[in-house]
């Protein structure tokens, strides 16, 4: 089969997300060494560049040398040590007010994580990125999101999108306990860090009409 | 998909069917095949240009070749399959008496092969076991599915059926989020169908190969950051078996070619 016959010269051309969905798109496009390092750094992840290492990083940075450190550290993991990664934050009413790391986040660096595919967003939602093809229609547009809420509701409604709709389809983001299955690679940590989310949420405020 | 909303509704108030909530009614369900653009469906529509007809081919040399220490074929006992096998695939996975729960088409192959050939069990995902599998359910093509009738067979279904609607993964998401309830919508500009397993084992552009419906489910599982089951597991099974109940009266196609 050559690539050149894959598609359908009638139909939308390469949509990657379907095509990859599952084998490509929400895996492989992370690449093992980002992987591993989210796992260890589960308060901040690579894309957004700002992290606090813990001493537990440290640790697994020795882990070959230590092979009762590792089993000591899964066991910590499997205790349920996993919930205390994250950030504490506070719910007032249908919002979170306080930025969950104290600073506010940086739009551009939103705009750029809400385009990747890894981060999940696009593949349900459509928003006003024109040198996008591939966005999803499985949620409403995001055109004018920052007018419809206000940046403590943005920031619930990414850390738990549950909070507003139970039956909602879209992920919590900030959560790491209730699941079933989660995959070994991303078991005991959130799609997105703190800082992650700050960035989206900075970036979601922009979105005026 | 107003239409079959607004099926189910009135059916719902009149006649009360034997529908589950959130299923597809019979009339409404439709294959992978007509999500397609017209020139994927013309890959597979011709024999010739269908790159799954190559493992079609290499199943039916397989079928005739003796095989493991009892030096048998599949043609030593079944004979020609275009009649013994004719079918078959439509009613898979299928209820074992002897092990007491239901086995895929593969699973059956490499049973066959174990107990009547003495020979040892093909790799799951291999050539020569998607090519004799294809070649199976290619003897089906056309036949409307009834996999899942045998009353046997019912837990089986209920439990796959569970899983299904199971949330799971990181995403927190259930197949039926997808497949039933945004079916005809895209995810991030593709299609999404409503996961028939009409056409399996298929060839699928992007694998540029053959693929198992297990293969297939894993995928979808991966993709909501789940720990994708076991090829062979009790689980794929039962999925399997509910996904093919679900296709009731659908059309096998195999070997069915997808993006
Ligand atoms: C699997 C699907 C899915 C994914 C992935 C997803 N969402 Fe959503 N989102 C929804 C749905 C559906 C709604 C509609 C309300 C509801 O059901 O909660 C929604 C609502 C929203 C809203 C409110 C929309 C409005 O203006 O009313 C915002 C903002 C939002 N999502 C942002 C995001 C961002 C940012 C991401 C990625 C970090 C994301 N979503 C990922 C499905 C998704
Ligand atoms: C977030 C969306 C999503 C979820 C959740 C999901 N899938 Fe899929 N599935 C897809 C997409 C996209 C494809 C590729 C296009 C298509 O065939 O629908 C696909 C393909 C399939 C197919 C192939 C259909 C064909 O014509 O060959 C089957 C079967 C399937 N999925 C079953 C499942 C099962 C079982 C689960 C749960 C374990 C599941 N899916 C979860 C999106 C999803």
């Amino acid at each position: 089969m050559e690539r050149a016959c894959r598609h359908d010269p009638s139909v939308p051309p390469p949509p990657p997300a379907g095509e990859g969905w599952g084998e490509d798109v929400s895996t492989a496009k992370t690449p093992p060494e980002e992987r591993t390092l989210t796992r260890r750094c589960a308060p901040t992840s690579p894309a957004s560049g700002r992290g606090k290492w813990r001493p537990r990083l440290d640790l697994s940075s020795h882990i070959p040398s230590i092979v009762a450190a590792v089993i000591a550290l899964s066991l910590a993991l499997a205790a349920g040590a996993r919930a205390e990664e994250l950030l504490s934050y506070t719910i007032v009413s249908d919002s979170i007010p306080a930025s969950l790391t104290g600073f506010p986040g940086d739009a551009a660096r939103g705009r750029a994580l809400v385009l990747a595919r890894t981060t999940t967003c696009i593949l349900c939602h459509s928003g006003p990125f024109p040198e996008t093809r591939f966005q999803g229609d499985l949620a409403p547009d995001l055109t004018g999101a920052g007018n419809r809420w206000s940046v403590s509701q943005l920031r619930l409604r990414l850390v738990d999108a549950s909070r507003f709709n139970p039956q909602t389809i879209m992920p919590s983001y900030y959560r790491a306990d209730g699941l079933v299955r989660v995959g070994r690679n991303f078991a005991g940590k959130p799609i997105l860090s703190a800082a992650e989310i700050e960035d989206i949420v900075a970036f979601l405020a922009t979105l005026r009409d | 998909m107003i239409s079959w909303r607004a099926i189910a509704v009135a059916t719902l108030f009149t006649a009360a069917p034997a529908l589950l909530a959130g299923e597809i009614p019979p009339d409404a369900r439709r294959s992978g095949y007509t999500f397609m653009g017209p020139d994927t469906r013309a890959m597979q529509d011709d024999d010739t240009t269908n790159p799954g007809m190559l493992f079609v081919l290499d199943g039916e040399a397989l079928w005739a070749k003796k095989t493991g220490s009892a030096s048998r074929a599949c043609a030593d006992c079944h004979g020609d399959a275009r009649s013994s096998m004719k079918g078959v695939a439509a009613r898979y996975p299928s209820f074992d008496k002897s092990l007491g729960r239901p086995v895929a088409l593969d699973q059956r192959i490499n049973l066959c092969r174990a107990d009547h050939q003495q020979a040892a069990p093909l790799p799951y995902e291999s050539r020569d076991l998607l090519a004799l599998s294809a070649f199976v359910a290619h003897q089906s093509r056309g036949i409307p599915i009834t996999a899942g009738d045998d009353p046997q067979a019912k837990p089986f279904v209920a439990q796959g059926r569970a899983l299904f609607m199971q949330r799971e993964g990181q995403l927190n998401l259930a197949c039926t989020n997808c497949h039933d309830d945004n079916f005809d919508k895209r995810l991030a500009g593709a299609p999404i169908t409503q996961g028939q397993p009409t056409g399996y084992p298929l060839y699928r552009l992007e694998w540029q190969t053959l693929g198992s419906l297990a293969r297939r489910l894993r995928s979808c599982m991966t993709g909501v950051r789940a720990q994708a089951y076991d090829y062979g597991s009790p689980e794929l099974v039962a999925l399997e078996l509910y996904l093919m109940s679900r296709a009731r009266g659908l059309a096998m196609e195999t070997p069915a070619v997808r993006p």
